[in-house]
């Protein structure tokens, strides 16, 4: 049995009327890796403050080991942050970055230098510690950031999108990095981020978030598979999403055509989302297609092709290894399991 | 392009030769000769002026005067900072407000708020009036050092408190919650973050508020009397007798002062960003 170590009863949060998170309910096991996806301005930043101490919740409770914590400030939280813009002190080197919250417990002067040159050591940047923080690029910044909050030894680390500010190869690396210093020193990760990928790559489970109300939350794995809604299923990674009725159990119409599929349970005739991954989709020769279409547009990405096909009025994207020439035209194809139903949100 | 804004300079260095620079080369040759200096011919130059000046009588008003300056600016900076530090966290529309009331008063010519002050506390002021119709003793209020400390006070403080709110309010919010979240409590987070990041302010702070403290003249004559003469007086008393030269030289020796003071803060100034920076 997992423990939990964070959890959210309820929590609403309010500003000036205008309410941020909606009733979140979310709890986060020892040594897990959590993070909360949405996209800017959604409340995950928000959610993250709220366990950090730097908001109170105008509504619910926050739990922490079990107990209510919702008024304790700060300082006195077995919790530690690290920020979006890395906010070291530029009055301070490394190495006095790093023992700012050592100093302040009161260590022993030799356990400080142990336990800072032994973190350096863990982020990679030994020999740094005399460093100035403006002689630091983006990514030694970062780390130095992490190693100021882990020296701590926190029970549970929080972090704002902490590699938004570095380039696309460097986060890679650090993602990676990050997710192995999570598993080594085994401590509890909240993770906020609006990329995608990201929160893929790295979680154990991540929380979806979208107007302060959670959307789904699941293993990174059954968020991409399953989603629960059209905004899930949006949000992580590309899809196409077209407007159907439910005829019947198995049974689906959209595009004016009626396809099987693996959905059961909807009531007869409901409307409801259909989605479909982009590279679910198959061009075929016109005749041999579900659907008759039109190239419409032709982009190359890297690995694929992103081509739009119209066909009966919807834009289909499509990603694929094989080139089709602009224009022509052709068929699409798709198996049952590749046809995802949602119901409609509210609203 | 190059040429062009060069151009444009020399409007300013023509400006800051005329009405800078040659104006102190003027009061540098008044200090080292005897007498005027309008007729080349009959010129001749003295240290006297100097070695007058490094007599105890002197020294004694250069330090008296330093006294003061210094006293008002500590007293300037334990009222200021904590002004500073409640504007600065005061809501956006509480703020403005409490700004101009700090600046309102600076829109007043500073003359008649020292007179404003000798009625307050004068013999016949409203302090002793006060005192005397409640049956208490009165109380010699004018005419010493506390008035004239209290008069820079009042005066200067405005250059204290504005140079710290703006360190304060440019702060990034996100480092004082860093302090929170690595334990420590707000006394702490004062101490080791709030204050040292602060300090570019409260060093324009002190240069704003000690080079008028250690040179006014207006202040120490209206409510010191001035009985202890200051070099802001001393030097007024001197020009306005005829006595030039020993002017000049008691002038350039207050710059040096001002100047040695401001190159120590300097020391003191890390990043530069304070009104040392300008030297």
């Amino acid at each position: 049995m997992k423990k939990k170590i964070i959890e959210l009863k309820n929590i609403t949060k309010n500003f000036n009327d205008e309410t941020v998170l909606d009733n979140i309910n979310l709890y986060v096991n020892e040594n897990e890796f959590v993070t909360l996806l949405g996209p800017s301005g959604c409340g995950k930043t928000t959610t993250l403050r709220i366990i950090g101490g730097f908001e109170t919740p105008t509504e619910g409770n926050l739990f922490f080991d079990g107990k209510i914590i919702n008024d304790i400030p700060p300082y006195k939280r077995q919790i530690n942050t690290v920020f979006q813009k890395y906010a070291l002190f530029p009055h301070l080197n490394v190495f006095e970055n790093i023992a700012f919250g050592l100093k302040i417990k009161k260590l022993k002067k030799s356990e400080i230098t142990y336990k800072v040159n032994k973190i350096l050591k863990l982020v990679g940047l030994e020999n740094f510690c005399n460093r100035d923080i403006n002689s630091l690029s983006g990514g030694q910044q970062q780390r130095i950031a992490i190693a100021r909050a882990l020296v701590n030894e926190p029970k549970v680390l929080l972090l704002d999108e902490p590699l938004g500010a570095l380039d696309l190869k460097l986060r890679k690396e650090m993602q990676i990095e990050l997710k192995n210093m999570q598993k080594r020193i085994g401590i509890t990760f909240v993770y906020v981020t609006h990329d995608q990928e990201e929160a893929l790559t790295m979680s154990d489970t991540v929380a979806i978030l979208n107007e302060g109300v959670i959307q789904q939350i699941g293993t990174p794995v059954d968020i991409y598979n399953e989603p629960k809604n059209a905004f899930v299923a949006n949000f992580i990674g590309e899809s196409n999403i077209i407007d159907g009725i439910m005829l019947d159990d198995y049974k689906v119409m959209f595009c004016n055509k009626v396809f099987t599929c693996v959905d059961k349970g909807f009531s007869k005739d409901e409307n409801i989302d259909v989605v479909i991954r982009p590279e679910d989709l198959v061009i075929t020769d016109e005749n041999k297609g579900l659907l008759k279409g039109v190239i419409k547009s032709v982009i190359f990405k890297g690995v694929h092709y992103e081509m739009l096909v119209n066909a009966e009025d919807f834009e289909f994207m499509v990603h694929s290894t094989l080139k089709f020439p602009l224009g022509s035209n052709v068929g699409l194809t798709l198996t049952p399991e590749d046809i995802h139903i949602m119901k409609k949100s509210n609203n | 392009m190059k040429n062009k804004a060069k151009l444009l300079t020399y409007p300013y260095i023509v400006w800051m030769g005329l009405f800078i620079i040659l104006p102190v080369l003027l009061v540098f040759l008044y200090s080292i000769t005897f007498n005027e200096i309008n007729n080349i011919k009959t010129i001749s130059f003295t240290i006297n002026n100097y070695k007058m000046f490094f007599t105890p009588v002197y020294i004694q008003v250069t330090l008296r005067s330093i006294y003061l300056a210094a006293l008002s600016t500590i007293i300037c900076l334990a009222l200021g900072y904590p002004i500073a530090m409640i504007i600065a966290n005061s809501k956006m529309t509480s703020k403005s407000i409490l700004l101009l009331l700090f600046i309102l008063p600076m829109w007043m010519n500073m003359l008649l708020r020292t007179y404003a002050w000798m009625t307050i506390l004068g013999n016949n002021g409203l302090i002793n009036t006060l005192l005397a119709n409640l049956g208490l003793p009165t109380l010699n209020l004018l005419y010493n050092n506390g008035a004239v400390i209290l008069g820079m006070v009042y005066n200067f403080i405005p250059f204290m408190v504005l140079p710290i709110y703006t360190t304060l309010s440019k702060m990034d919010n996100s480092l004082i919650e860093v302090s929170e979240d690595l334990g420590a409590n707000k006394v702490q987070t004062f101490i080791k973050v709030i204050f040292p990041l602060s300090l570019p302010g409260v060093i324009s702070g002190i240069i704003m508020v000690f080079m008028p403290a250690v040179s006014s003249f207006v202040i120490p004559k209206l409510l010191g009397g001035g009985k202890d003469a200051l070099i802001g007086t001393l030097i007024e008393k001197l020009f306005s007798l005829g006595d030039w030269n020993f002017g000049s030289a008691v002038s350039i020796v207050m710059m040096f002062i001002i100047l040695l003071s401001m190159a120590v803060m300097n020391r003191f100034d890390v990043d530069k960003e304070g009104g040392a920076g300008l030297w």
